[in-house]
Formats: structure tokens, sequence, C-alpha cells
């Protein structure tokens, strides 16, 4: 709603539910900034990030669930432990590797960062839905000949359908909304919508409403994404709630 | 065969993806922070690169806190990100120092010595220029003629606290939307900080004494900490505690400010009339004083300086060159006319007749900036150097925290006096950790 106000509206205390609305903020942000190059490395680095997640954990995810060791738990923590380290903590060797690859302000080092700190939840969520599949379904597939890679591609993917597509909203989610990495491996080039936004911060005081529009139009295409997904989310988050 | 082609898709994805983003020779990258000056030196950038074929700008707004910790990384890692960087009065000496930044040297045509001696001096360490000032600001009282005039009060140069509070209180209106005085509240060490330090200074306060011991029990700290915030409580609109300078000039141009004591910069804005309601009703009064005169208005700049690890030094040397250059002053003017110009920088533009002639704040600006002495910004001595910091590396956490307590004491949810015991503990654990004494 800040986004529609003038900036006097948006600092008003109380503040203003009745007013006229206005699109100056929005008109000034395209005006300021190449909006375009934002959102296309942002859809590049969720869409990218996100696929190369799956394609490494699925199998992973697969093999855990199907296969299990008696690491198999110690490992899926271990995984999962890694995200309960502040990002800041490993900020310089990661600045100082991507920068030693040449891949600094580069949507590559991006979605190679994004993979990583995304691939425990993916990880988690897919080993989650593929326990629900009965092994018996699996034996009777290996019983008719399916080859391992057969029995993921025919049967396990899609009776986890909803599982997979789910998680890798989630995951399309998680690496738009990232923060952190977008605003401190770019510069002039690779900045995602995130960058946008914190671009759009003042040294004295904010512009309450022009930083609003900016927010409005770097979340604006994910949330329509979410929107049209819905049905897929919904169905995978319940997948086996109900047997 | 399919395994084949797997890899080589693999591999041009990558390539092809690697290729975005990757910076071109004849690029400078300029990391910068979202104000109106700056933002209209983007919007000029063109002109520079239709000058100068071959160099390309490439701009990265961020906000100022990340600007100097991404910009920290890249210095430290060598990771030549930025050929430009805009940094402050408060950094420049101490990362000149450290040889973080690439010395300035300029040719005769760009004359350097029109350059205000306070800027020339803040932004130098041991006689090394190490960053050219794109705009300066000092601080002063900007104040509605017509409303003290209607209150029947008067307003000269370094009035009194008292009298600041007096006019304050005459015409505070807010059934009508006037608030008597508009301050900055917003916890920070260049938001609340910069402005609450000033007051001290002319309270008789200090940041530190001459063994860097914290002077925030002293009670000239108390006695500024209570008149500030009893004035903003009483007089000021509400809200203050998250008001800064953007917020409070959004208030100023809609006429909702009796008075403003604040940037220099700020005149350029709210005597503009397509900002303001209040364009032609602003006069300017240097800042008040209480006991001393000393460090009651500060001095900052805003200025171009080329990291170590740029890549690209002598685009960025030309760069720097056009931007703090008379001529893109004139050009600025030729754009929006002479009122708009970056000031504080060059001799030159308050010597211009047609600057004097639109900007009525000129020599009240003008006064306020060379009257600022860093070297000498307070009644009793002090070990450090700056009017509204002290430039040493820890102050800017320092200074952070001591803001956040003094907010909360104007929010009301702390007295004063235990703001003021907190932000004393703060300080010396900073300055213990820091070796500056056991």
């Amino acid at each position: 709603m800040t986004s529609f106000k003038t900036e006097l509206q948006a600092i008003a205390v109380p503040p203003m539910f009745a007013f006229e609305p206005t699109l100056e903020n929005f008109s000034i942000v395209q005006e300021r900034s190449d909006y375009m190059k934002y959102a296309i490395n942002s859809v590049i680095t969720s869409f990218g990030a996100t696929f190369l997640a799956l394609v490494i954990a699925v199998p992973s995810a697969y093999s855990m669930a199907f296969f299990p060791t008696k690491r198999t738990k110690d490992i899926l923590l271990w995984m999962l432990s890694t995200k309960m380290l502040p990002a800041v903590g490993v900020l310089m060797p990661i600045y100082l590797l991507t920068k030693g690859a040449g891949l600094l302000d580069n949507v590559l080092s991006l979605i190679i960062i994004f993979t990583m700190i995304n691939l425990p939840i993916i990880m988690w969520m897919l080993f989650t839905y593929f326990k629900e599949i009965p092994k018996e379904i699996l034996e009777a597939c290996r019983m008719d000949g399916a080859t391992t890679l057969g029995e993921l591609r025919h049967v396990v993917m899609p009776l986890s359908w909803g599982g997979i597509t789910s998680t890798g909203l989630l995951s399309i989610v998680l690496c738009w909304n990232e923060a952190f990495w977008s605003i401190n491996l770019t510069s002039a080039d690779a900045g995602t919508l995130t960058a946008l936004i914190a671009s759009y911060s003042s040294p004295e005081g904010l512009f309450w409403a022009k930083l609003s529009a900016a927010s409005t139009l770097a979340c604006a295409p994910i949330v329509v994404f979410g929107w049209f997904c819905q049905k897929q989310l919904v169905q995978g988050l319940t997948f086996g709630a109900v047997k | 065969m399919r395994m084949k082609q797997l890899k080589l898709s693999t591999i041009a994805l990558a390539l092809g993806l690697g290729s975005i983003g990757a910076a071109q020779a004849g690029d400078i990258t300029i990391a910068t922070v979202n104000n109106g000056h700056m933002v209209e030196m983007q919007k000029l950038s063109d002109k520079f690169e239709a000058a100068n074929p071959g160099i390309n700008v490439k701009w990265v707004v961020l906000e100022e806190g990340t600007l100097r910790q991404r910009v920290t990384t890249d210095i430290s890692t060598k990771g030549g990100q930025f050929d430009i960087m805009t940094i402050g009065m408060y950094e420049a000496p101490i990362w000149g120092e450290k040889g973080w930044l690439k010395e300035l040297k300029f040719g005769s045509a760009y004359d350097v010595n029109d350059i205000l001696p306070a800027m020339r001096g803040g932004l130098s360490h041991e006689g090394k220029l190490y960053a050219a000032p794109f705009y300066g600001e000092s601080s002063m009282i900007m104040y509605r003629k017509d409303l003290v005039a209607d209150a029947g009060m008067t307003m000269g140069d370094n009035p009194s606290w008292g009298h600041i509070r007096d006019i304050a209180a005459a015409v505070h209106n807010p059934d009508k939307g006037v608030y008597g005085i508009c301050l900055r509240g917003k916890p920070g060490w260049g938001d609340n900080m910069a402005f609450l330090t000033t007051m001290v200074n002319s309270f008789g306060g200090r940041w530190f004494d001459e063994g860097w011991k914290p002077q925030l029990d002293s009670p000239a700290w108390s006695h500024a900490v209570n008149f500030y915030v009893d004035l903003l409580t009483n007089y000021g609109p509400p809200g203050s505690s998250s008001n800064s300078f953007n917020e409070i000039l959004a208030l100023y141009n809609e006429g909702k400010c009796g008075m403003w004591i604040d940037a220099t910069i700020a005149a350029s804005f709210i005597t503009d009339p397509k900002q303001s309601k209040v364009a032609d009703k602003i006069a300017f009064a240097q800042s008040p004083i209480a006991v001393t005169k000393r460090g009651a208005n500060w001095l900052w700049a805003w200025s171009l300086a080329i990291p170590a690890g740029s890549k690209n030094t002598a685009d960025a040397q030309k760069f720097i060159e056009w931007a703090t250059s008379k001529e893109y002053i004139e050009l600025v003017a030729a754009t929006n006319g002479w009122g708009s110009v970056p000031t504080g920088t060059r001799a030159s533009t308050y010597k211009n007749a047609n600057f004097q002639n639109a900007a009525v704040f000129a020599d009240a600006e003008l006064k306020a900036i060379l009257s600022a002495q860093p070297e000498n910004s307070t009644l009793e001595p002090t070990p450090y150097v700056g009017v509204q910091f002290a430039a040493i590396p820890e102050f800017q956490a320092i200074g952070t925290a001591v803001g956040q307590q003094m907010t909360a004491a104007l929010a009301g949810q702390i007295s004063v006096e235990e703001a003021l015991e907190k932000a004393q503990k703060a300080a010396d654990r900073e300055m213990r950790k820091a070796r500056y004494y056991k």
C-alpha cells in the first residue's frame, strides 16, 4: 500500500489508510533502474539453481530413501546443520573462492551458491516424499527387469511428482528472496531483484514510498508465479498426509 | 552419443551463463549511495561516456552500511570489483592511511586549489588527497520566516538553544499540522548522532577525553540530551524517533516544520519550488549554541575515491576529474538550474553570480562550512579530529550503539540517564577492546 502513497503519506503518523493512490513511485523506479536486467538475473539464478539442486538431490534422496545405510540419518542431519551457520561466517572464503574462479559479479556464481544453500532443504523434502512410496512397488518393478535409472525415472518420479514440484517451487521462492549473497557477490551486472531493493535504501533516512515500490516490483513476479502454481504446491505439501 | 551431447550442452550453458555479467575492458564500476546528487550524477554520466568513447560507466547503488562492508571486503581481498566508490570525510583519511585508497593527483586544469580548504583537509592524510569532494555540507538552521514573524519572534545567527526552544514553542501548532522543530531521531552514527554530537559540542561536551576515555556520563552530555529529548517531545512531529534527513525533508517540503537544523545541502531542495510548497518562505541562520560556538555545526563531504584494488585507475581518475570539476557543476546548472548544483566543494561556485542569484542559501551555507573546524571542535581538548564524529575506526560501532540508546530515550522507552549510562558502558567496552586503555 505504501508504494501507492507519496513520501509524506508514507511517513504519516498514525498511518494513513485512506489516500489518493499514485503510480509516481513506480515510474521513478522504472526510470532510475534497469528493472528487466535485475528481473532476468533473478529468473536465471532461481530457476538455474533449482534445476541444478534437483539434478543432484533427486538421485541422492532416492538412494537414501530406498538404500539407507546406518549413516544415512547422520548424513542428513549433517547436511541440515550447514544451514545453521550464519552466511556472514563464510563470506570471506566464499568471496575469495569466487574471485579465484573469476566469477565475481557473475550469475554462475550465484547459481552455484544458491544451489548449495538450498540443497539440504531440498534433500530433506525429497527424502521425506520418497519414503512415502511403498517399497513393494519398487520390488515389483525390479522383478519386471527395471534398471535403477528406469526405476527412478518411470516409478519413483511419477509417483512423487507433486512432492518434487512443490520442492522445486519452494526452492525457486527461496532463491528469489535470497539477498545476502546477491548483494555481496555482485556489483553492476549480475545483481538480482533483492539487490535492486537494497539500492533504494538511502544513507540518511529512507524514501519509504520508492523503497516500497521497488519491493513491490521485486515481489510481484514470484507472487504471480506462486499463484499460478498453488495447486501443485498444495498437492505436494499435503502429499502423504492422509493414508 | 546422448551422454556426449548432454556434456556439451552443460558446458555451453555454463559458458553462456558465465558470460552474463562479465565486465568488459573499458568499464568502470562505481559504488555509490542513494541520495539526490548522486542520482543526478548517474543520470548525467551519459555525457561523460559521450565525451570519453571507450569508457563505459556502470553503477552499483548500495545502502551506506552495505557499501562500506562490500568495499572493505573487496579491498581486503583485492577483489577489484569497484573502480570508484563514494565515501565520506570519516573514511577518507582512515582508509588513506591504511593504503586502501589511491592518492589522487590532478592536473592544473582541474584547479585543485579551488576546492574549499576545509574539504581538502578533511579528505587528506599527511597532505595527500585520497578523495575528491562531490558535494560538501555543514549544518545550519533552516526556518520558516513567515511563521517566526507571525509569532512575533526573531532569529539571528548562532541563537542560544533556549531561544530555539522559545521559537519552537511559539510556532508549534499541531492542529494546523505545523510542528515547532524537526530534528533527526533515527539511530545511527551518521543519523541522530551527527546532529546530537554538534549539540553536545555546543553544550561543552566531547566524545573522549585526552586519555581516550568516553565522556558520555559527563554533565554536558546529560544537559544536551535532556534538552534534545524535551524539545522534540514537546515541539517535534510525532514519530521523531524514526525520522532522519529524508523523512524530515518530506515533512519540511509540505510545510510541516517550523524549524529544521540539519545539513546545509537540504537548502537546495527546500528552496526549490518544484519540490517544496514553502520554497519562498524559508530563511537561514547559523547553528544554535549553548556554552560554546565550537563544533556547533558539522562538516561533511560525500566524495569519490579510487580503491587500491581498482584495475582501471586511469579511467576512474578521468571520471572523478569530470564529476568533481567546475564543468560538471555548470552541466548540472544547465540541466536543472543553478539552485540545484552540488555545493560545498568549490570556492568558484560561491563566487558565481548566477549561483548567488539562484541560491538564497549561498552565503549562509558558505559561512557554515568555513566556520567548521574538525581539529578544534570541542570546548575541552580531545585527541581526535572530527566535528560530528571522531575519526577513529571504532567510532562507527560506538556511534551507532550510542545512537540506539538516544533513540530509545527519545521514544520514551528508557530515561535519558539510563540511555547515557548504557551508552557509556558500550563505548567503554569498545575502547577497551581496541586497547586504547586497560
